[in-house]
């Protein structure tokens, strides 16, 4: 047997801690890369895509639902426009989605990442597209730059609408400064509002007022905390609610013997 | 004419898939849709690249079984006939890399300049790598990076910044390293190594009839897969191997040629 000498055997440690060292490197260097590149919060998904962080991790980039699109609506991102690349999205203002009934961009995709299911219906127990149920993003008015909240006639995002009269309704109110016509406000129903952007290409102002924002972006969550207690169907959403229960110095004892200890009384 | 046969024929092919590529884009074209990460042959076929699905899959992804199935008909087939094929003859850096090594040899580079070290196992350091931040960040990371795709998809959905990715490999190639970015860091060519290590085509060299000439050895991007020339009669067995076929080219006395892989070898003196 060959006994290696103190020499050989460092060399062999030293090699091996160099590999590990540079790998440790690179993976510094391009795990900070990815950070930067994956968090682009501002884009807008084809109709159908699962949640950000799930359609970045199944999306394979391969642009058949880019060539799909018989509007060129959806674009590949490209190196520059600083999104994840190679991955789709759409710019309303731009070209919006136009809403195809039978939304060829979906079931060509091979990965996953824009899920059949969640733009189907069931009409008769038989399973039919259903671009109504899309919600690539949701409808936001800037109130300061709309103009038919200054008063002036103006119902453009409301008539371009694909959900006319759902997704976006007209509100009325006095208009206090005339004291003789009406304010004729658009206003966004988040359930129904598809983020198709249609309002936004619409919108008569230089940047649009009215404009598509990832859901995530644009909308709250109440929580469990506060349930609508008119309303059965709200009580629904206790079913699944967490029970936990904090302690504090406070809460330690029942409420009228933490009162009650208060200062030593 | 016959010193060029291979490379003639697999410029034809590369700009020839690229070619339906494009069509399928702009003129709605139905026999090849996609890009190189996943396509649809025919609207029906689905082929993917196994290396994206691996990524994809050590994300915890929920994907869908066209990309799986995609992935495999890809393996099998590199896997089974082309060997690592797919590095000389589909992808488009190819034809960079090899600009960037010829136009190395044309000036001389590789006499003036003093190497520097990198290890022809770099690259599978990187694909395991790759594997690892995938699974961590929650992204298929070298999807993120890829020159490969970034170029594929630029040619066919518009290019972007993604000229200055290209222009990086080729200067890479040209001033730092001889065959730099194919033969040491590519991970998607890694893993092309290693799927087709067993695949049946490959070159034989018929040592008797060598000269010794070292013409072959000059223009392979992948030297150490040659190391049997002059000496023995035997396959090309290496994984490395891309089957480009420019050893079969330049050879002026016959002694390499594509054949079926031997399982036997027969050094030079015993004949």
């Amino acid at each position: 047997m060959k006994t290696e000498t103190p020499n050989e055997r460092r060399r062999f440690l030293l090699s091996i801690a160099r590999g590990i060292g540079l790998s440790a490197m690179g993976a510094l260097v391009w795990s900070a890369y990815v950070g930067e590149v994956k968090a682009a919060p501002l884009v807008l998904r084809p109709p159908g895509a699962l949640d950000e962080a799930e359609f970045i991790k199944n999306c394979i980039k391969c642009g058949l639902c880019v060539e799909a699109c018989p509007y060129d609506t959806l674009i590949l991102a490209r190196p520059g426009d600083n999104l994840p690349m190679g991955t789709p999205y759409f710019t309303p203002r731009s070209v919006p989605c136009y809403m195809c009934t039978d939304i060829p961009c979906v079931p060509v995709c091979p990965s996953g990442a824009l899920n059949e299911l969640s733009v189907t219906s069931y009409v008769k127990n038989k399973a039919v597209l259903d671009i109504n149920k899309a919600h690539m993003g949701l409808a936001v008015v800037d109130e300061n730059s709309c103009i038919a909240t200054w008063g002036i006639q103006c119902d453009a995002c409301y008539r371009a609408c694909p959900l006319l009269g759902e997704a976006i309704t007209i509100e009325h109110s006095k208009n206090d400064r005339t004291g003789k016509h009406a304010f004729l406000k658009p206003v966004v129903h988040p359930d129904q509002c598809t983020g198709c952007g249609l309002c936004e290409h619409a919108c008569v102002t230089e940047i649009a007022a009215i404009h598509i924002l990832p859901r995530a972006l644009a909308m709250g969550k109440v929580g469990d905390h506060y349930i609508k207690g008119w309303d059965k169907e709200d009580e629904k959403r206790l079913e699944g609610a967490s029970i936990e229960v904090t302690k504090t110095k406070i809460s330690e004892k029942s409420a009228l013997d933490s009162l009650n200890d208060e200062g030593g009384l | 004419m016959k010193n060029y046969r291979y490379l003639l024929l697999r410029r034809l092919t590369q700009i020839s898939l690229l070619v339906l590529y494009v069509g399928a884009n702009i003129w709605g074209w139905k026999v090849l849709q996609g890009n190189l990460s996943s396509s649809s042959v025919l609207g029906v076929v689905p082929l993917s690249d196994p290396y994206a699905v691996m990524q994809i899959a050590v994300t915890g992804a929920s994907f869908g079984m066209d990309i799986l199935l995609g992935a495999l008909i890809v393996a099998l087939f590199y896997g089974v006939i082309g060997g690592r094929a797919f590095c000389s003859w589909v992808c488009p850096i190819n034809m960079i890399t090899d600009t960037a090594a010829w136009l190395r040899r044309v000036l001389k580079f590789s006499e003036v300049q003093k190497r520097f070290y990198m290890s022809r196992s770099l690259r599978y350091w990187i694909l395991g790598l790759s594997l690892i931040l995938s699974a961590l960040m929650g992204v298929a990371v070298f999807e993120l990076i890829s020159p490969i795709s970034m170029a594929h998809r630029g040619l066919i959905f518009g290019m972007g910044m993604g000229g200055g990715a290209l222009a990086v490999i080729f200067l890479f190639d040209l001033l730092v390293h001889e065959n730099g970015w194919c033969g040491y860091i590519c991970p998607l060519g890694a893993t092309h190594s290693l799927i087709g290590k067993f695949s049946l085509i490959r070159v034989w060299h018929d040592a008797p009839k060598c000269t010794d000439c070292r013409s072959c050895i000059t223009v392979c991007p992948e030297k150490e897969v040659l190391h049997m020339i002059n000496r023995s009669s035997e396959s090309v067995i290496m994984g490395e191997c891309t089957n480009c076929g420019r050893c079969v080219d330049v050879c002026q006395e016959d002694a390499l040629r594509f054949s079926i892989r031997s399982f036997t070898k027969q050094p030079k003196d015993e004949e």
